[in-house]
């Protein structure tokens, strides 16, 4: 029998048939909208006249506009209101499920879907959106797609898709404390790149991998988009099956142990080929801060910014400079000499409740740094919030200093009030350190929950070994 | 979509790698509901001095014509008006989703872009509206940054069908495209039509999953 990798199993059983030109009609079980990437492909559906396929398949919510403030006089800024009422109107005049801004189960799309159980193991799920790659985690063959594909998919249930090239990202030992699955993503974008997932669907194994909760798991694969790759995945387990278990959209109790023995199979086989394996020693990984305005620009906290001179490429030489005169840094600075203005944890990549806890965890009655602007917790969804709210993680985070707000995308890409103002040097546990991202001219540095909740009492980066060995608020840093 | 054959167009150079697509078109532009009218915001934190704001009345975006021009940016000089090829370094289109990205760039006039290497999901947004994106060697990009540099009205044909464009002394440089992509760009093809004729196979493949897999169908 042929040894198949997980990425082969799960493109295997959603190819419908292959074209006469070598191309897969691929089936898409789940499909998830949201305000932004949708509109112009239920235009296109209204103007040819079509329906969408399979209204069942379609999980809406709104995220990337939404006000994380008081939401009781509903979105001010008439162009993003305009846009979330489309998508409003687009769920109800073809009758898809959405959960709306009012919804206690709205939220960021990529958490919503695994939280709601709308992601399941196995799966083919697609968003208008880069970070789809997310649901990966529970074994699912899950990427992100742009609005003509939205439109394709609504009308026809299907893609039509080259298959990528299997990789394997093999991170074992153990991960030291304080480090987390964020650390694990950008060490692994430093060591490879942002292109060197180009082409490749990427599955993560190895101890340390496997030692990931399933929450880490989806911080891992959604950040798989930053390393290139479209997909992310992770083998299912038992983590993941008592994960999914009981959740709105799981299967029923009478289909239940038909799905755990279908599931079973969703792993690599033992022996089976990848065009690329890439080996990294989890217990080296350090607490990562990125310095640049890419991703792959990260550094271990106790780096120190390069300087150009030191680069013998001149195309690479040239992005150091330009990144270091945006980011307002000086090669061979200290990255705990950064000050900090800002500090935002959330997003799709860190705002699921294992993520407040270790944010709220590392506080410990400790306070946000006069230094710091604007500190800003905000939860990926309605459920979370209300989850962190039952284990007082709100008042841990209000009582430091920080704004605890509604459920939304926020800072990570400032399309709502949420953002960065010029020059603003910002911790934050999104995913995009791209000029402009957080706002123009904003600076921003991507950390791990920990890390951003270190950096905001500190006023600048330090290693959250430092605050862990400490429990008390007495220590000098 | 419109069909894509040949193109003789000029050429513009933006000397940058991992161009992301929050570069090409910034954030507050999404919000927009329609697919037109993002040109003048294509690149727009890099080619205007001000700060880029859609237009509040929820009209399309429109052109305002008396903000500050960065003269530095590529776009802006004057040589390259009216290009239509794009030329830029490694991993153009990475970052968000954003067919946005694409719209803009078709909406400025751009047809065709060329780069060592794209994005995925950038480089599958441009089949989808006509635009043309191919990959050519580290070393012919070099090459012809010089060549557009060193001579003012630089242009090259492209021909898709043939896979190759020329330079202007003549010579050829070959590119690669997946048929599939080819044939529907040169006929400018409705690729859902083209999907929905599979629509049995899609009948028969629920079917059987709903057997293999009835916890995916419950409503």
């Amino acid at each position: 029998m042929s040894k198949n990798t997980l990425y082969d199993k799960l493109w295997d059983s959603h190819q419908v048939r292959e074209t006469d030109e070598g191309a897969s009609v691929l089936y898409i079980d789940r499909h998830l909208v949201h305000e932004v990437t949708s509109p112009q492909a239920f235009e296109g559906l209204r103007m040819a006249g079509r329906k969408p396929w399979r209204a069942d398949s379609v999980l809406a919510t709104p995220d990337h506009n939404v006000p994380t403030t008081d939401r009781s006089r509903g979105i001010e800024e008439t162009v993003a209101r305009i846009q979330v009422e489309t998508l409003d109107n687009n769920c109800d005049e073809f009758g898809l499920t959405e959960y709306k801004m009012d919804d206690p189960r709205q939220g960021i799309v990529h958490v919503v879907g695994p939280e709601s159980g709308a992601t399941l193991p196995g799966m083919t799920v697609v968003c208008g959106d880069s970070h789809t790659s997310t649901h990966g985690a529970l074994g699912a063959l899950s990427f992100g797609i742009g609005t003509s594909e939205v439109e394709h998919v609504l009308a026809t249930q299907c893609l039509i898709q080259k298959k990528s090239k299997n990789m394997l990202i093999q991170v074992g030992g153990r991960l030291r404390d304080g480090v987390s699955a964020k650390d694990m993503a950008l060490a692994i974008i430093g060591e490879i790149g942002t292109a060197g997932g180009t082409g490749y669907a990427i599955e993560f194994g190895g101890e340390a991998v496997r030692a990931l909760s399933v929450e880490g798991r989806m911080t891992l694969c959604n950040m798989t988009i930053e390393a290139g790759a479209r997909v992310g995945m992770v083998a299912v387990d038992d983590k993941t099956i008592e994960y999914v278990r009981g959740r709105i959209y799981a299967p029923k109790p009478e289909q239940w142990e038909q799905a755990k023995a279908a599931w079973a199979d969703l792993h690599s086989d033992e022996g089976a080929e990848f065009d690329r394996v890439v080996t990294i020693d989890g217990a080296a990984i350090e607490p990562q801060v990125t310095w640049g305005t890419s991703p792959e620009m990260v550094l271990p906290v106790g780096g120190t910014v390069p300087r150009p001179e030191d680069e013998a490429d001149s195309v690479k030489r040239g992005n150091i400079e330009r990144a270091l005169v945006y980011m307002g840094l000086e090669g061979g600075q200290a990255i705990t000499d950064i000050k900090l203005d800002k500090v935002f944890i959330g997003s799709c990549t860190n705002s699921r409740i294992e993520d407040l806890r270790d944010a709220a965890a590392l506080i410990n009655g400790r306070q946000v740094a006069e230094s710091i602007n604007q500190a800003l917790v905000v939860p990926g969804s309605g459920l979370v919030k209300r989850q962190a709210e039952a284990e007082g993680l709100d008042q841990v985070f209000t009582e430091a200093g920080f704004e605890w707000r509604e459920p939304g995308c926020s800072m990570c890409l400032a399309m709502n009030a949420d953002r960065l103002g010029d020059g603003e040097h910002c911790a934050s546990t999104s995913n995009r350190n791209f000029e402009g991202r957080q706002g123009q001219g904003g600076r921003t540095h991507l950390v791990s929950p920990a890390m951003a909740a270190a950096a905001a009492i500190a006023g600048h980066f330090v290693d959250v070994a430092q605050y862990m060995q400490t429990p008390d608020n007495k220590e000098e840093v | 979509m419109d069909a894509f054959t040949t193109l003789d167009g000029l050429v513009v150079p933006l000397d940058r790698a991992n161009v992301d697509t929050d570069a090409i078109i910034p954030k507050q532009f999404l919000k927009s509901v329609k697919r037109s009218g993002f040109g003048p915001n294509l690149f727009d934190e890099w080619r205007y001095l001000d700060v880029g704001e859609p237009d509040q009345d929820g009209v399309p975006l429109g052109y305002s014509s008396g903000r500050p021009l960065n003269a530095d940016f590529v776009l802006n000089q004057p040589r390259y008006n009216g290009a239509q090829i794009l030329i830029a370094r490694d991993n153009f289109g990475c970052g968000s989703s954003r067919e946005h990205a694409v719209w803009a760039l078709l909406d400025y006039g751009i047809r065709v872009v060329i780069a060592p290497s794209f994005a995925d999901i950038f480089y599958n947004n441009c089949f989808k509206n006509g635009v043309l994106p191919f990959a050519l060697s580290g070393d012919e990009v070099d090459r012809l940054f010089n060549e557009i540099e060193a001579s003012e009205g630089y242009r090259l044909k492209v021909d898709l069908a043939a896979q190759h464009v020329t330079l202007p002394s003549g010579e050829t440089m070959r590119f690669e495209i997946d048929n599939f992509r080819k044939a529907c760009l040169l006929q400018g093809l409705d690729e859902i039509g083209l999907s929905l004729q599979h629509a049995d196979a899609v009948h028969d493949y629920e079917t059987k999953r709903k057997q293999d897999a009835p916890w995916l169908f419950a409503s």
